[in-house]
C-alpha cells in the first residue's frame, strides 16, 4: 500500500515537473523581452528541477542516492536563483529595458 | 529511443553551430553539445567518460573559450571565399567515413575484435589484480598508465604552449584585471563564498573516491580549478593571483607530471617494470593501491594547476583594440 502511494506521488511530481518545464520552455520562446524570458527560465530552473529531483528521491527510496539527490536539490536552490539574479542584473547594467510592446500594453490598460 | 533523441539533438546543435555567426551563442551551443554527449555516455553506461565530458567539455572549456572570446570580436567574419570547395571536401570525407563504418562490426557485437583482445581480461581480472572496484580507474591508472602519462604530458605541454603564446600580451597592471571581476556584486559574492568550500570538497571526493565510483584525477582537477576560477571571477583576479603566484603554479604544473613519472621510476628502482605498482608493497594489491593513488594525485595536481594558470593568463591579457 505504502509503496503504491509513494510511486504515485513520485509519478505525479515527475509529470508535474516535466509539464511545467514544457510550459516554461514555451514561455521562454514566446515572451516578448529579456526580463519576462528570464522570469520563465529562472522559475523553471528552480521549481521544475526541484519537483523532478523530489520525484526521483521518492523513486530511490532511503539510500545514499537519496542523500546525493537532496544535495543536488540544495545546490540547485542556491545556484539557479543566484544565476538568474546575476543575469538579470547584468542585463540591467548593460542597458536592456522592458520592451516597447509591454509599455504599450500597460499604457492602454 | 533516448539515444535517438539525444543524437538528434546533437545533430541539430551541430548544424546550428555551423550556421551561426554569433560566436558567443556558438560557445553556449558547444556547452549544450558537450552536455548532450555526456547524456549519451550516461545512457551507454560510461559514467566516467560522461563525468569528464560534463566537467571538461561543458564546464571548463566553455569558461576558457569565453575568456578567449573576451579578447577578440564577438561576430565571426564573413568568409571571403565561396563555400563550394569546402562543402565538396566535407561531403567526400563524410562519405568515405560512412563507407568505412560499413566494414566495422555491428554495435555491441560481442564477437567484435575490441571485445576479444584485452578487454575480457580487464573486465574479469581487474578487481583481483588491482583491488580497485571501478574498472575504468583500474584500466586508466594501472593497466594503461603509459597512455595516461601521455595524456598528462599533453595537458602540461598544451598549458605551457598557451602560456607562452599569451606571455607576449600580458600586462600586470591592476586596472586591467579590475574591469572584469564581479566583486561589486554582493549577492553573487556571498553565494559563491558559500559554495566554493563545497566545490573544493566535492573535488577532493571525486579525486579520492575515483577507485570506487566514477571520478579520478582529471575530473577532480577540473572541478578544483573551477572552484578557484569562480573565486577569481567573484572575489577578484588579484586575490587569486595573491594566492597562487605564477611561479608556484608553474611549479605545481610540473610537479604533478613529475610525481607521475617519479612513481614509474621508483617502481623501476624497486625492481619492477616502469609503472608496475606491484613492487611498492609486500602485498601486490596494496602496492597497486598506492600506485593508483599517487598517479591520480599527479594527474589532479597537473590538471588543476594548468587550468588555473591558463585562466589567469587569459585574464591578464588586455583586449587589443
Amino acid at each position: 500500500m505504502w509503496d503504491i502511494l509513494v510511486s504515485y506521488c513520485s509519478d505525479a511530481l515527475l509529470i508535474t515537473g516535466s509539464f511545467l518545464s514544457l510550459t516554461f520552455a514555451i514561455g521562454l520562446l514566446r515572451f516578448p523581452d529579456f526580463y519576462t524570458r528570464m522570469h520563465a527560465a529562472g522559475v523553471s530552473d528552480t521549481l521544475c528541477a526541484g519537483l523532478i529531483v523530489l520525484g526521483l528521491v521518492l523513486q530511490a527510496g532511503i539510500s545514499l542516492v537519496t542523500l546525493k539527490l537532496l544535495f543536488i536539490l540544495l545546490f540547485l536552490w542556491f545556484t539557479s536563483p543566484t544565476a538568474s539574479f546575476a543575469l538579470a542584473r547584468a542585463a540591467h547594467r548593460a542597458g536592456y529595458r522592458v520592451s516597447e510592446q509591454e509599455e504599450v500594453a500597460s499604457s492602454n490598460s | 529511443m533516448i539515444n535517438i533523441i539525444l543524437l538528434g539533438f546533437l545533430a541539430v546543435v551541430a548544424i546550428a553551430v555551423a550556421m551561426m555567426r554569433d560566436l558567443f551563442a556558438i560557445v553556449m551551443l558547444f556547452g549544450i553539445y558537450s552536455l548532450l554527449t555526456a547524456g549519451i555516455f550516461v545512457s551507454l553506461d560510461a559514467v566516467d567518460v560522461a563525468f569528464t565530458e560534463a566537467a571538461v567539455g561543458a564546464g571548463i572549456s566553455t569558461i576558457l573559450i569565453l575568456s578567449t572570446l573576451a579578447l577578440t570580436s564577438r561576430e565571426e567574419k564573413q568568409p571571403t571565399h565561396s563555400f563550394l570547395l569546402p562543402l565538396l571536401v566535407v561531403l567526400v570525407t563524410g562519405a568515405t567515413l560512412v563507407y568505412g563504418t560499413l566494414d566495422m562490426p555491428a554495435f555491441s557485437d560481442p564477437e567484435a575484435p575490441v571485445h576479444q583482445h584485452v578487454a575480457p581480461h580487464y573486465l574479469n581480472q581487474a578487481e583481483q589484480e588491482t583491488g580497485v572496484p571501478n574498472i575504468v580507474t583500474a584500466v586508466l591508472a594501472s593497466y594503461r598508465s603509459y597512455d595516461t602519462m601521455g595524456e598528462v604530458t599533453v595537458i602540461f605541454t598544451a598549458g605551457i604552449a598557451v602560456l607562452l603564446l599569451l606571455s607576449a600580451f600580458r600586462h600586470h597592471e591592476d586596472e586591467a584585471s579590475n574591469l572584469n571581476d564581479l566583486s561589486h556584486h554582493p549577492v553573487l559574492r556571498y553565494i559563491a563564498r558559500l559554495m566554493i568550500p563545497f566545490i573544493l570538497l566535492f573535488a577532493l571526493y571525486v579525486q579520492f573516491h575515483g577507485d570506487y565510483g566514477p571520478g579520478g584525477g582529471f575530473q577532480a582537477g577540473v572541478i578544483f580549478a573551477a572552484g578557484f576560477i569562480l573565486y577569481g571571477l567573484v572575489v577578484g583576479i588579484d586575490k587569486t593571483r595573491q594566492m597562487f603566484s605564477e611561479s608556484k603554479l608553474h611549479w605545481l604544473m610540473a610537479s604533478g607530471l613529475l610525481l607521475y613519472i617519479g612513481v614509474g621510476i621508483v617502481s623501476l628502482l624497486l625492481g619492477g617494470e616502469f609503472l608496475n605498482y606491484n613492487v611498492f608493497a609486500a602485498d601486490p594489491l596494496k602496492g597497486q593501491h598506492w600506485g593508483i593513488f599517487l598517479v591520480e594525485l599527479g594527474v589532479g595536481i597537473t590538471v588543476t594547476a594548468t587550468m588555473i594558470s591558463v585562466f589567469l593568463a587569459f585574464s591578464e591579457v588586455r583586449r587589443s583594440e
